[in-house]
């Protein structure tokens, strides 16, 4: 196969190994395609299949064990084996990246503002105070609230969803000719999810910037995107224009990624099943502004008066979008933060309940994290993390009974029981949330809180993440509250649904009722830019 | 971030490893850190059981060889024989006719104006270089003796000291010392160092303010007093040694600790861990401990010399152990003393000490490496 | 930032009543007075020696009139240097040892930092192998060999540089022991920053960095490095506070008229005052330095900051 002359990134026979101590793996074995100008390439397949890796490869930020060979010409300049300085000349300024984890990918020492000004003061050859427009200008277009605050704030005073909208911004300073998003939407609620793809519809259109869009949300994919590659174990599977993939599927792995759409409802439980666990005029308040220098404290209500009653075999779905307070509900209900309110846990009272007073309480009232990366410890192994609760509250278990146990939680969530001596960054986004569950599960827990669970997740791990969590529901009579943006996912899960924005609820009531009959206008928007996007 | 599928694993692995299992595999694969290791463990086994292969003792004291430069070929030399008998014979006020040297042995012909006592060849003995003198024949009514005896022929292969002992056995005494003051002290260092400084950062507020006003008190107080009180109260002892050290050494560690934890603490998987029930010791020390472990590694490597050196000190103060006992850092600042007249007695146990730290430090970015999962 | 430096201030006085009263009884518990020489003194004049410095009342008394003065500033005469009080012989000699100091943290701090991110962006090559054996004799070799080697080889061999003195306090003085003081420290630093740049090298924010075209002296300096000191600020605490109050060793081989040698000295011959006066001394700097060091800590890390 020659070179297409008009491409923007042209690939040919890409090749990306890794050396570890078990042998060299293979990730991506020799993949060709083309991104010509103005058009969205969306490369899918599930986690592992070397997709990311491609554009590691690509871009030369393989980790130090990874090697690429073959070709990848950036208008006809080869980027394969160049000079960091020669491709520095290229990246972040031709070309752009957006990465799948957003809690990790910014610096966390520096301000947001200043971490966007950084490629248009290299590239550009301003100051970072000339800077300051542009990003300002930048942050509003990505759709931050009062960016002349946000500006100056940290990463980790940031939720996931206004961290990726912060990548985003920093990916679009330049106005590249290229953009790889690595799941960009991922962590982002529906609403802005939409947004965001028309915002950069919109600026494809002005700059004809190509986009490569590595995702395993087919929604997006279809919507979005003009033609796709499917990847599978480092190799391409097909490819074609949407109108082929969706219609006329050639390959039975696309067929199964087509079908994998989450799908199915939930029943209600019985009204007299008992109530598990209660939160009343749940209140959760910052304080926010409480900088190093000032003392001042400006106080911020998270979560302001609700009132969550989660029933034996219930499912509650919270949906609302980044910044609404739901995941602060979630860990209030655990009791994780500081909160007032009225708690009650299988007919106990445990407002009062001190850290030392809930332990005990936490192996039936589990979480599972939003950030599957940083949410687990970077010097355990994989085996070590998910075994950990075991130890606390099953300590009378052997070895090898705990080794058992992490084999079946690894199976369960449908990862390889090899995986149990390998560390948390060697993972995709995808694998590491499953790892997340499987903390979870091992515990036999009965109130589990799951927060975004399924959004790094590939729509064929998804569909089995929740044929996965609705047989653990049934077989032991679990309750769950699943925090989430998606609402397809939410709608498959849950039985009952709060829509909540700005730290109240704006509308509750059985799922069906919320889908079929939406009252309050805000959550007619929350349905319709969801279903409207596919 | 790395997206390799899993499926390479072989399935054979049935059990489950820890951080630990594998960093030790790893650690293995690291040539440096394994040749620091056969290093480390050559020079212990020469401290610790060179002596029993070592015809002198530490504390034997040799007059006639007093700061002799080292050398491989046995001393005395002939030549020099010669004159250390004449002088023997001078100072037993006979005259030396005759001497010669055959192998081990040597016959000597004395002779004075007046009959020679016998007991005289106590005087030949009295010299190192001698032994076993007999007297042989009687000539001229004893005036004349033909004696005959045993020539000592010493080997310094590292010299002697400005008392005329042998290097190589204070080498190895020191090495005993140094090595386990070194282990024994920055164990306790490490110990309390690294607990004292993630417990003070993980709880923080008050806790942590007490806790580390505590660390400027005892980093204030005047460590001499502090070790001759101590010296009082128990007496001089070894473990002392290792606890005063230790407990001046592991101050820098915990203020190490303390400051990674702080940065830790903030970390998502801390809350997970909180999530799941941990208590705050169990987060310590599965959580935060592991995480700091860099540093930790790093600094211990520094912390060995340290206390080696400061045992010098205290037995330049007349705390530590005493002569004839001597330690690394004792030679080394002896040593220091002459380094210009005498520099064999700086050069040789520098190079132990080198070595061995150099083997440690090695060691230290072996564990290191092996110990963060992210290095390859 | 106000409130807390002044409440870490104000908790410094409680510190250092600590410290005064622990070494104050600590001293008195050893064996040995200040005029216990190796010839015994006549004991009236020993008595008279006792009254006149007020060693005869009780150790109780003698401990309130020390605090007593203390607080005023009054440190006490020093019992070797008769003519001098404590705060004359710590006020002439702390000067050289600060001046001298301060040029051998900077040189240990920044010669440290640059020579450990050298090796860890060279990790496992020749250079990393060289400059951590450097550093490694750095640590290893201690400094009453280190000073009468460069002597030996600068002033000595060479005439280069002058063997000692302080001189005139320009640069040719202070060199030779300005070295001999910052190997050691630089050597550490040195240590620290490999160590923990080499996990900084491996973060997920350093890929975005390389992503966005920085060139790697902005991905190494502003990303990596500045996440990489914190193990470094910790040690610079302890590490200034030991080297601006002197080393006895260094002012001693380089016959510098520093406070250094007090802390010997004072130990040696159980000059109680002077040895109280060294105590102070140090506890004010570890506390000052420290606290800086936590206030580095926050402009260092952002989420160190609301604790």
């Amino acid at each position: 196969m020659t070179d297409n002359k008009d491409a923007v990134l042209s690939v040919r026979g890409l090749k990306v190994d890794f050396t570890t101590p078990d042998g060299d793996v293979n990730a991506v074995k020799g993949i060709d395609l083309d991104v010509l100008p103005g058009e969205t390439l969306a490369v899918v397949g599930e986690s592992g299949s070397g997709k990311s890796q491609t554009m590691m490869g690509i871009m030369g930020l393989l980790a130090q064990n990874g090697r690429v060979a073959g070709s990848a010409k950036y208008r006809g300049k080869e980027l394969v084996g160049l000079s960091t300085k020669a491709l520095n000349e290229v990246r972040g300024s031709k070309i752009t990246m957006i990465f799948q984890e957003p809690m990790t990918s910014l610096d966390p020492l520096y301000t947001i503002g200043r971490q966007i000004a950084e490629p248009i003061v290299h590239h550009k050859g301003v100051s970072f105070k000339q800077a300051k427009v542009r990003v300002l200008e930048l942050l509003k277009l990505v759709g931050i609230p009062e960016p002349e605050r946000r500006i100056n704030s940290y990463p980790h005073e940031m939720s996931g969803g206004q961290r990726q909208r912060v990548m985003i911004a920093m990916a679009l300073a330049n106005e590249p000719d290229l953009l790889i998003a690595d799941e960009p939407t991922t962590a982002l609620d529906v609403t802005i999810q939409a947004q965001i793809l028309d915002l950069l519809r919109d600026l494809q259109k002005r700059f004809g910037m190509a986009i490569v869009l590595i995702t395993h949300d087919l929604g997006v994919v279809k919507h979005f995107a003009e033609r796709v590659v499917v990847m599978r174990r480092g190799e391409v599977v097909e490819k074609g224009t949407i109108k082929d993939i969706f219609e006329r599927p050639q390959e039975d792995y696309t067929k199964m990624l087509l079908a994998a759409e989450p799908s199915g409802s939930k029943s209600a439980p019985e009204d007299k099943a008992p109530i598990m666990l209660e939160g009343r005029n749940v209140t959760v308040d910052f304080a926010i502004g409480g900088g190093f220098f000032t003392s001042a404290h400006t106080r911020f209500r998270a979560v302001d008066g609700v009132t969550v009653r989660l029933k034996q075999r219930q499912t509650i779905g919270i949906v609302g979008e980044s910044g609404s307070g739901k995941s602060t509900l979630g860990r209030a209900l655990l009791r994780l933060l500081p909160s007032n309110g009225q708690y009650h846990f299988e007919n106990k009272n445990i407002s009062g309940f001190d850290r030392a007073a809930m332990r005990p309480l936490r192996r039936e009232l589990q979480l599972v994290f939003q950030d599957p990366y940083g949410s687990l410890s970077p010097r355990q192994t994989v085996g070590e993390i998910i075994t950990e609760g075991l130890l606390i509250h099953e300590p009378q278990l052997s070895r090898a009974d705990r080794d058992k146990r992490a084999i079946a939680a690894l199976k369960e969530v449908g990862l390889d029981p090899g995986a149990r001596n390998r560390y948390p960054h060697e993972f995709s986004g995808g694998q590491r949330q499953r790892i997340a569950i499987a903390r979870a599960m091992i515990l036999k827990p009965k109130v589990v809180i799951l927060d975004e669970p399924t959004s790094a997740l590939d729509r064929s791990v998804q569909g089995q993440v929740i044929e996965l969590l609705r047989d653990l529901q049934a077989k032991h009579d679990l309750s769950y509250i699943f925090i989430s943006h998606d609402l397809a996912v939410i709608k498959a899960m849950s039985d009952y649904v709060i829509v909540m924005k700005s730290g109240k609820i704006v509308e509750e009531g059985q799922t069906d009722d919320i889908f079929d009959a939406p009252q309050h206008d805000y959550t007619k928007t929350l349905i319709g830019a969801a279903f409207d996007l596919d | 971030m790395t997206d390799i599928s899993t499926t390479n694993i072989p399935e054979k692995e049935t059990q489950g490893r820890s951080l630990f299992q594998l960093a030790t595999l790893r650690f293995r694969r690291n040539r440096a850190a394994m040749a620091g290791c056969v290093v480390l463990f050559f020079i212990t086994l020469f401290s610790f059981f060179g002596p029993y292969f070592l015809s002198h003792t530490y504390d034997q004291v040799f007059p006639s060889y007093v700061t002799i430069p080292p050398s491989l070929e046995a001393l005395p030399k002939a030549d020099t024989l010669g004159d250390v008998m004449a002088g023997v014979a001078s100072r037993a006020r006979v005259q030396l006719k005759e001497f010669a040297v055959d192998g081990n042995t040597f016959t000597a012909t004395i002779h004075s104006d007046q009959p020679i006592d016998p007991r005289a060849t106590r005087y030949f003995d009295r010299a190192n270089e001698f032994q076993g003198t007999k007297v042989a024949a009687t000539e001229d009514d004893g005036k004349t003796l033909k004696l005959s005896g045993n020539v000592n022929r010493e080997y310094f292969f590292f010299g002697t000291d400005a008392n005329g002992r042998d290097m190589l056995a204070r080498i190895m005494l020191g090495g005993q010392i140094s090595l386990a003051v070194g282990f024994l002290a920055s164990l306790v260092s490490l110990a309390v160092g690294v607990t004292y400084g993630a417990i003070s950062g993980y709880i923080g507020g008050r806790v942590d303010n007490v806790m580390m006003r505590l660390i400027e008190i005892l980093y204030s107080l005047p460590f001499v007093f502090l070790v001759v009180v101590l010296v009082v109260f128990f007496g001089r002892s070894f473990i002392l040694i290792f606890l005063v050290i230790g407990a001046v050494e592991w101050l820098d560690m915990a203020r190490i600790v303390r400051g990674q934890t702080l940065a830790l603490k903030r970390r998502e998987f801390i809350g997970a861990a909180q999530a799941l029930g941990l208590t705050d010791w169990q987060i310590i020390r599965r959580h935060i401990i592991p995480n700091t472990i860099g540093p930790v590694i790093v600094f211990v490597t520094v912390v060995v010399p340290k206390v080696i050196l400061l045992e010098s000190f205290l037995s330049f103060l007349g705390l530590g152990v005493q002569a004839p006992l001597t330690s690394w850092g004792a030679l080394i600042s002896e040593g220091a003393n002459k380094m210009q007249s005498a520099p064999w007695l700086l050069i040789f146990p520098a190079i132990f000490f080198v070595v061995t730290l150099f083997s440690l430090n090695f060691i230290g970015d072996g564990l290191r490496d092996a110990l963060d999962p992210k290095d390859r | 930032m106000f409130h807390f430096v002044l409440r870490r201030l104000a908790s410094a006085v409680p510190t250092l009543f600590i410290v005064v009263t622990i070494s104050f009884f600590l001293m008195r518990f050893a064996p040995g007075g200040p005029f216990n020489l190796e010839r015994p003194l006549p004991p009236a004049t020993m008595e008279n020696l006792m009254k006149a410095y007020h060693l005869d009342q009780p150790l109780w008394n003698q401990y309130l009139q020390y605090l007593k003065n203390a607080v005023t500033g009054d440190f006490g005469p020093s019992y070797i240097y008769k003519d001098n009080t404590i705060a004359e012989l710590i006020g002439k000699g702390l000067p050289y040892s600060v001046e001298l100091g301060f040029y051998a943290l900077l040189l240990a701090l920044f010669g440290g930092v640059i020579v450990g991110t050298i090796a860890a962006l060279r990790q496992n090559s020749f250079l990393d192998f060289l400059i951590m054996s450097v550093a490694t004799i750095g640590v290893t070799v201690p400094n009453f060999v280190v000073g009468p080697v460069l002597t030996l080889i600068f002033a000595v061999l060479l005439s280069l540089l002058p063997a000692g003195g302080w001189g005139d306090g320009s640069w040719r003085f202070l060199i030779l022991p300005m070295i001999a003081l910052a190997l050691p420290q630089l050597a550490v630093f040195a240590r620290l920053t490999r160590g923990s740049m080499i996990e900084g090298l491996h973060t997920d924010h350093i890929r975005t960095a390389r992503a966005y075209g920085l060139p790697p002296r902005t991905v190494v300096i502003t990303h990596a490095m500045r996440g990489a000191l914190l193990p470094v600020v910790s040690y610079l605490a302890p590490c200034a506070a030991a080297l601006l109050t002197g080393s006895a060793v260094v002012e001693t081989i380089f016959t510098i008229p520093g406070v250094g040698r007090y802390f010997v000295l004072g130990a040696i011959n159980r000059d109680y005052t002077l040895v109280m006066g060294t105590v102070v001394l140090v506890a004010i700097f570890v506390i000052v330095f420290n606290l800086v060091v936590d206030i580095l800590y926050g402009l260092l890390d952002p989420r160190v900051r609301h604790d």
